[in-house]
């Protein structure tokens, strides 16, 4: 079971966390300073894969982001990798080529992204068709409920 | 606004191998342009929001945050921004959901920078209870994110989520489900458990929500398990192997995997359809599966778990399964040597990842010889691939096969390679994984070599790693030591090159076998006078030659060149180099000295009668020169060879670095390296022994009237008067009145820990057993027992026995407690175990306290002083005066109320540096409310507790309970 997945910058900035064990602010902010500073010291031909703590972190890069996932003692090492690319897949196909900034400004929506894909710490599904028709299903519910707002209203001035 | 996207960063994933490095080291100019930027709110800076709903106003205030220069700004934008919130929450105009989700999101955005949110749950929860799907969907995930244990919250929640459970409209049952994974709490089990496991079998249930359900039911099985009921639907539930659609199927894996391995006899059908299902994964054409075929390999997701859900089993016991089976592990391997059918490294990784399950579950299996040798085959050509995540995987694997006697000897023939690793690999982790390798592989034969490689890797080895292989290095020379006069140098090399490194475990027992063999003790001496020969010399040699040329340096004395006289002046020339515990050590080799050579008596008693020695400021120091010096003064040489006669054999016992590496590497870590390899079907060995958290459940219903004195009755429930005649523990007993967790009881060989959790009059107790010694605790059993008067309403009380607790193992214990009415004793547990032949009889008094069962209250001032006066009658009143036994500190005197179970009321008194605080005991019959005021005294170092209840005998038990804490 994937205990957390982390989503970090080159500079260290935290843009994206799953927790799936139920865990303390306190630790959760101290695990992560620790796990950023571990993986951004190491060199790119490292091998993926590193003993912290009790678990396994798998991380890979992709372009300016870190994904960082953190696995139990039994789990296969090699998926989880895999569980990373077709997290970035899904993401890239809904964003378009999608770049960190897609994940800044859009941060709920890769949330929900990851939801459909993982479901407390396990793989939901792994068919990229089905997550995407989850979540386009919910765009097109999301389009038929809004009505479109004038740029002034939205900034509270009308 | 149009596509801007190359405008402003890289993209994640791209065409040709290697632009990520490319692009990675590119600035992203464009944000670094901030100053000209302020204020306009440009919209080609902005990224498109083509998908779903633009939030514009939450898109400008995190490009606001990303402008922000400093700490400060980001930190004054970011109050600006919540007050801004907080005054549109609050504001008469009632909010459209369109802007409460915005706001919602934007404290979401605010939380997950990392700062605190105290506000805005009731908003989001407003939101579950829209009808719009996002509106809905933005406040689950703020829930999610930000669970926060308000009770009133949890019930508004939990009744969100059952309307959209029973709404039967699939995306919304999906956000349900999703937010009681998320969340995962008691409360949410409680309300949820029973009506996951429906929805999950139900004929109708949509796919995508079968799937949420199996993964929800899965996360509260691991939260809750005792909440989640089995029944009728386990059955079904092994069924979902064989549906149609593999995402239902993958997901259902996952949770008969975890079902399974809590009880396997109840999933044992899920073997069969398991092997079917992978079998007809492994044999189809690639395209067959369609969407679930990932870079050309069927299914390895669903191909993993699979195999991981067979690894709860021993092999089929049905031959034709079996066999069914081994094909499949069979083609698993010939694939991996056939040519990739991509270049893609997921394609490979893919592969791999299910060619490495496979190899798993054959050596838990570890029961067909060829195919062991294959995936050992297998492996070794992994060695020495260029990509290396692979390497790393296959070390770490190869330990495994290294403790099976079909592949054993197989796993012995990649040691050049391995080594090499050892010598080459630029990452440490790989490195380190050659080390568990070597030290895995190690036997009689390859002894000599590996820890000579291993030594000579020591010296550049990263400090990181350099206690353990130290511990391995001193293991594997003990274990396959031939003979002993190599023991002893390997021993004294590793001193030599790592003597920082080696804890006294290692130099103790080294001296340890020294005494006990004594074909070896002449060849030790000399060696140790050799090495202390050299002008700097680590102190762990002094040590060791100070023992051992004290015990055996007459054997060595008859050289002119290491005559007594020459063996005392190097010793004593290290003497003020030393620490004080080596010096001490040195004065009894000198007294030693003494005994074996008469000649250089004088000499020694010089030095002892020195200042330095004589008036040494450390007091141990001191006390040995004056009685070494007086015993060799007084004594006669008869008792003075009988006071300082050789040491006695050590008792063969476990060696105490094995126990320490056990410790540093947890149990389940340390591959076995026994002579003696597992024998077929080791899987007997996989379970029970390293998981002991055995389960026995109490039922213990307190109930007593205000008598106290223990009783004098036999306890009925243990099978002897054991705890009649042991003393009972109560040390820690009153630091656990306003704390839930800790040490209850220690002594040498034993720990006993508690986590307790209390809900109204219900309690539950985990007791954690933890063995701190290295050898095994026989026949432990642990019952609770209590005066006749609590215990003449004891429901259950089942004992809980383990036959053997491991070195430096721990077992857990489960304790239900139900509160029916008041009381004041508490009950007492009995643990009794064999260690080392004796027995062993604790008895500790558990914590259960009646302000354990406390609600907290809040209220205002009004209501408070209105209460007071209705308990006003003198016998509900009880008051303590008295002097301050810690100091009086505001925040620790709060945080102890808090702790005993109240609600700490503010504005209440009228002189704020007094504590008021309310609560409700809730016990199975009534429920007791209670006030408190605690009135201190900071001149006269004094206290005033007042309680009033609704009944005599509560007040008076909390007040003794709470005044014993200040």
């Amino acid at each position: 079971m994937m205990r957390f997945m982390l989503l970090f910058s080159r500079q260290g900035k935290l843009r994206l966390q799953k927790w799936y064990t139920a865990t303390a602010e306190r630790d959760k902010k101290k695990m992560v300073r620790e796990l950023m500073q571990i993986v951004l010291a190491r060199k790119p031909k490292m091998c993926s894969f590193l003993e912290w703590r009790d678990l396994k972190i798998v991380y890979k890069r992709y372009a300016s982001l870190y994904f960082c996932c953190a696995i139990e003692e039994q789990d296969n090492e090699l998926i989880t990798l895999e569980v990373i690319h077709r997290f970035v897949e899904l993401l890239d196909k809904y964003f378009g080529s999608v770049c960190e900034l897609d994940i800044i400004f859009n941060f709920e929506k890769a949330y929900f992204i990851l939801d459909e894909f993982l479901m407390g710490g396990e793989i939901q599904d792994t068919s990229k068709k089905s997550v995407l028709k989850a979540i386009e299903q919910a765009d097109l519910l999301q389009e038929e409920d809004e009505s479109p707002r004038s740029v002034l209203e939205e900034m509270g001035l009308a | 606004m149009g596509p801007v996207h190359t405008v402003y960063g890289p993209a994640l994933l791209c065409a040709g191998a290697g632009c990520s490095q490319q692009f990675g080291a590119q600035p992203q100019w464009i944000w670094f342009l901030s100053s000209s930027y302020v204020g306009a709110h440009s919209t080609t800076l902005m990224p498109t929001v083509s998908k779903g709903d633009g939030m514009r106003g939450l898109a400008v205030f995190i490009s606001d945050i990303r402008n922000c220069k400093s700490k400060e700004a980001e930190i004054k934008r970011i109050n600006k921004e919540l007050a801004n919130i907080r005054s549109k929450f609050k504001g008469d105009k009632a909010l459209d959901g369109y802007s409460k989700k915005k706001y919602v999101c934007k404290l979401l955005f605010i939380f997950l920078l990392g700062h605190d949110i105290d506000f805005g749950h009731m908003e989001a929860v407003n939101l579950l209870s829209s009808n719009k799907y996002t509106e809905k969907q933005i406040g689950y995930l703020f829930i999610s994110v930000l669970v926060n244990s308000n009770s009133d919250l949890i019930r508004l929640i939990n009744n969100g989520i059952k309307n959209d459970l029973a709404s039967r409209n699939p995306t919304f049952m999906n956000l349900a489900l999703h937010c009681i994974a998320n969340v995962g709490s008691r409360e949410m089990a409680e309300a949820f458990a029973f009506e996951i496991p429906s929805i999950l079998v139900a004929g109708d249930t949509m796919d995508s929500v079968k799937q949420s359900a199996a993964l929800c039911l899965l996360r509260l099985n691991r939260t809750s398990p005792d909440l989640v009921p089995m029944g009728e639907w386990t059955a079904r539930v092994v069924h979902l192997l064989n549906d149609q659609h593999l995402g239902v199927v993958t997901a259902a894996t996952s949770l008969i995997t975890t079902l399974a391995q809590k009880s396997p006899d109840d999933f044992k059908t899920s073997i069969s359809l398991a092997v079917a299902r992978l079998s007809r994964i492994v044999t189809s054409a690639s395209i067959d599966l369609q969407d679930y075929t990932y870079y050309f390999v069927a299914a390895p997701w669903l191909s993993v778990k699979l195999l991981r859900l067979l690894q709860c089993y021993p092999p089929p016991e049905d031959a034709a399964l079996r066999s069914r089976l081994t094909e499949c592990l069979e083609t698993i391997l010939n694939k991996a040597q056939e040519p990739p059918k991509s270049k893609k490294v997921q394609h490979s990784n893919a592969k791999n990842a299910v060619l490495f399950e496979a190899i798993s579950l054959i050596i838990h299996h570890d029961s067909e010889p060829t195919l062991l040798v294959r995936a050992c085959n297998q492996l070794g050509q992994f060695l020495q691939h260029r990509e290396t995540n692979l390497r790393y995987l296959a070390l770490e694997s190869m330990c495994t096969l290294a403790s099976s006697e079909f592949s054993h000897e197989a796993v012995k023939t990649h040691i050049d390679t391995v080594i090499n690793a050892l010598k080459t690999e630029r990452d440490v982790s790989v490195r380190q994984r050659a080390v568990d390798l070597l030290y895995a592989m190690c036997d009689r034969s390859n002894a000599k070599q590996i820890v000579a490689e291993m030594l000579s890797y020591l010296e550049t080895a990263d400090y990181s790693i350099r206690e353990e292989i130290v511990l391995k290095v001193a293991i594997l020379a003990e274990k396959y030591a031939v003979d002993y006069t190599w023991y002893v140098d390997t021993i004294l090399n590793l001193i030599r090159v790592a003597g920082d490194y080696v804890s006294e475990e290692v130099w103790y027992r080294v001296i340890q076998i020294v005494i006990n063999r004594d074909d070896v003790q002449g060849y030790a001496a000399k060696t140790v006078f050799e090495a202390l020969q050299a002008p700097a010399c680590h102190e762990n040699l002094v040590k060791v030659g100070g023992y051992i040329l004290g015990e055996f340096g007459n054997l060595i004395a008859g050289d002119s060149r290491s005559s007594p006289l020459v063996q005392f002046s190097l010793l004593h020339s290290k003497f003020h180099l030393c620490s004080v515990p080596t010096r001490a050590l040195l004065l009894s080799a000198y007294i030693k000295f003494i005994n074996l050579f008469p000649e250089v008596k004088a000499t020694i008693q010089d030095v002892l009668r020195s200042d330095s020695q004589l008036r040494n400021a450390d007091v141990e120091l001191q006390q040995r020169a004056v009685e070494y010096l007086k015993l060799s003064c007084i004594a006669s040489t008869d008792i003075l060879a009988t006071v300082l006669e050789e040491m006695p054999p050590f008792p063969e016992r476990e060696s105490s670095i094995l126990a320490k590496l056990k410790r540093k590497k947890g149990p389940g870590k340390l591959p076995d390296i026994d002579e003696n390899r597992r024998n077929v079907n080791g899987s007997s060995e996989h379970s029970e022994n390293t998981d002991t958290t055995n389960k026995v459940s109490y039922v213990l219903n307190l109930n007593s009237s205000p008598s106290t004195g223990p009783s004098l009755l036999v306890d009925v429930f243990s099978d002897s008067s054991t705890s009649a005649s042991v003393d009972v523990s109560e040390d820690n007993f009153s630091r656990f009145v306003c704390k839930n967790n800790g040490v209850i009881y220690e002594n040498q060989l034993l720990q006993i820990g508690l986590k307790s959790e209390y809900r109204q009059n219900l309690g539950r107790i985990y007791v954690f057993y933890g063995n701190k010694t290295s050898t095994q605790f026989l026949s432990f059993s642990s019952f609770v027992t209590s005066s006749d008067i609590l215990k003449t309403h004891i429901l259950h009380c089942l004992i809980a026995s383990y036959p053997i607790i491991e070195g430096g193992a721990q077992v857990q214990q489960i304790l239900n407690i139900e509160c029916v009415s008041d009381f004041t004793d508490a009950p007492v547990l009995n643990i009794q175990f064999r260690y080392g032949g004796t027995l062993q009889n604790i008895a500790v008094k558990l914590p259960v306290m009646l302000n354990k069962f406390f609600q907290p209250t809040e209220m205002t001032s009004q209501d408070f002083f209105q209460r007071w006066k209705q308990l006003g009658a003198p016998q509900q009143e009880v008051q303590k005066i008295f002097k301050a036994q810690h100091p009086m500190d505001t925040d620790v005197t709060k945080a102890k109320i808090l702790g005993f179970g109240v609600a700490l009321l503010d504005g209440v008194d009228p002189n704020p540096a007094n504590f008021v605080g309310a609560g409700v005991i809730h016990t199975k019959s009534t429920q007791v409310g209670c006030l408190l005021r605690l009135e201190p005294n900071a001149q006269a170092q004094m206290y005033r507790l007042t309680l009033r209840t609704s009944r005599e005998s509560v007040s008076q038990r909390l007040c003794e309970l709470l005044g014993e804490q200040f």
